[in-house]
């Protein structure tokens, strides 16, 4: 029974960035890490029951026929009062989670923003550019219902964002990321390591790093290897590196630029180019640029690495489509929906990648069970927040072959 | 201190809304507020019965205690699991009525009238 209950927030790892919480701001996200776990756990099934039991058969007695697209779901599942509630309720979970973690940084903003300012003149492992503009997919709603997005803040040269960011995750996946919400980043190594255990690569991009949590444990891993993580945030940056330089590391440097244009690096400079829970907050335009500049920046023979839930196939029920689309409406990512119903591989096919180069995987999130109880769900997902992602990827092939 | 000089008000700058337009859930506006308020007096409550327990078991141990103890209470495995059961516990409670709902549509009862006709004809 208890082994399946989540860990306390006090078992996060309080690196010397990380907000300070009082007894009752940990007690209210530890309410917030039950709740979310019962709205999808215990009640989650009351969606699936609702379609089945009433709006199908509705949707069947006016339509004559079943559903065609996830969007007819919607529009139909939207007028049942189970749903609306259930919506209603995950909503607030999300809002109280945002409201929450705002307090706890706002009156401890300016300790924040001195600390910060310290770490980051010091280590010089932070690059802002004020000439990178903010991208319309990142301005035109707040992504995640988070005040001020990745990008914006309560006054100039602020952290608020990036330490709201990293305060709540722990709450938002109930532990399981781990410690230091990096455990997608560790996952992403681990399968490196299985894949290519002698693998050494010497430059490594990561493109939409936010506050570096997934970036990080790669430096880490690969302490010989430089690794520019880079975001077009700078709000998000001045966190990300104050907190990488308060864990001690030192190959990794947070640079503001946007994975559309990097053309401050040459034609294959990097050996890696990494993207984790990214793409979902791009358009339909600059993702495919994206993927063309991380072509062209790549060296043969090296690896990119994109880490995302599993695409829309049309092996995939209509009703887990819709499920998954929740967040694109319901909690502000609005390129969830077109994102994953693309094909991801021919996307990668159009950048460079051929298609014989590609490959998926699925990869999962290393915790610590000494601290984090093993996921209870163990094997089965969360539409979109328990810690199990498709990893979709390339090595790219080497000159020789490709003139072969 | 904001860029104005004026003092910051974290408090007031916390519940800044984010851009993009909020979905309507209910026909009355008036039932989405009240969801707010109600789950957040949820996370409250929650929040207190834990500090209560914090209290308790800080009590146990020494006898005596000061706020900054309760500060820097952090439980071990076993007090947490405790404190995670009632806390599932509590939730629970609170949303009894959306899980007997998720129940009542599995198993599809009809009115109660249909018994009350049925057990007095039969």
């Amino acid at each position: 029974m208890a082994s399946d209950l989540p860990p306390p927030y006090t078992a996060l790892t309080r690196h010397e960035m990380m907000p300070r919480t009082t007894h009752d701001e940990a007690a209210r996200f530890n309410f917030l890490t039950h709740f979310n776990r019962y709205l999808s756990g215990s009640i989650g099934s009351g969606n699936k029951l609702a379609y089945e039991k009433r709006v199908l058969p509705a949707f069947r007695a006016e339509h004559g026929r079943d559903p065609d697209h996830r969007y007819e779901i919607r529009d139909a599942m939207n007028r049942d009062q189970w749903h609306r509630m259930w919506s209603a309720l995950k909503r607030n979970s999300m809002e109280m989670r945002q409201h929450f973690g705002r307090q706890v940084v706002l009156r401890q903003l300016d300790e924040l923003d001195a600390m910060a300012r310290q770490y980051n003149e010091h280590s010089g492992m932070l690059e802002l550019d004020a000439s990178v503009e903010q991208p319309a997919y990142q301005t035109a709603v707040d992504i995640h219902c988070q005040p001020g997005g990745y990008h914006g803040g309560e006054r100039e040269g602020d952290v608020t964002v990036g330490a709201n960011y990293d305060v709540g995750l722990f709450a938002t996946v109930g532990g399981a990321l781990g410690g230091l919400n990096d455990g997608g980043g560790q996952a992403v190594v681990d399968w490196v390591r299985a894949e290519r255990p002698d693998w050494k690569p010497r430059r490594i991009l990561d493109i939409g790093c936010t506050v570096g949590h997934n970036a990080v444990p790669i430096a880490q891993a690969f302490p010989d290897a430089e690794v520019i993580a880079i975001d077009t945030a700078a709000a998000s940056l001045r966190y990300g590196a104050a907190r990488a330089a308060a864990l001690g590391v030192k190959n990794i440097r947070f640079v503001q630029a946007s994975g559309e244009d990097l053309s401050r690096w040459a034609d294959g400079h990097f050996d890696w180019v990494q993207t984790t829970m990214f793409l979902h907050e791009l358009s339909a335009k600059a993702m495919p640029r994206i993927m063309q500049e991380a072509n062209r920046v790549l060296a043969p023979g090296g690896l990119i690495l994109h880490i995302e839930q599993p695409q829309y196939s049309d092996d995939m029920p209509l009703f887990e489509q819709f499920m998954r689309d929740w967040d694109a409406f319901n909690n502000n990512e609005p390129f969830w929906s077109a994102m994953h119903g693309q094909d991801l591989k021919q996307v990668m096919a159009d950048a460079g990648f051929p298609r014989d180069a590609q490959f998926t995987a699925g990869v999962r999130a290393v915790v610590d069970p000494e601290i984090f109880p093993p996921s209870p769900d163990d094997g089965e997902e969360d539409f979109g927040r328990a810690a199990i992602w498709n990893a979709y990827g390339a090595w790219k092939p080497i000159a020789q072959e490709q003139a072969a | 201190m904001s860029e104005d000089g004026e003092p910051f008000d974290w408090v007031a700058a916390s519940g800044r809304k984010a851009r993009g337009k909020r979905p309507e859930y209910f026909e009355d506006p008036a039932l989405d507020r009240l969801y707010s308020t109600v789950f957040a007096l949820a996370a409250e409550v929650s929040a207190l019965r834990e500090r209560q327990d914090t209290v308790e078991r800080l009590l146990d141990d020494k006898g005596t205690i000061s706020r900054a103890d309760i500060e820097r209470y952090e439980p071990d495995r076993s007090a947490a699991d405790e404190r995670g059961l009632a806390t599932r516990a509590f939730v629970a409670r609170i949303m009894r009525g959306f899980q007997q709902e998720v129940e009542a549509m599995e198993a599809s009862d009809p009115p109660i009238m249909d018994i009350v006709e049925k057990l007095s004809r039969e």
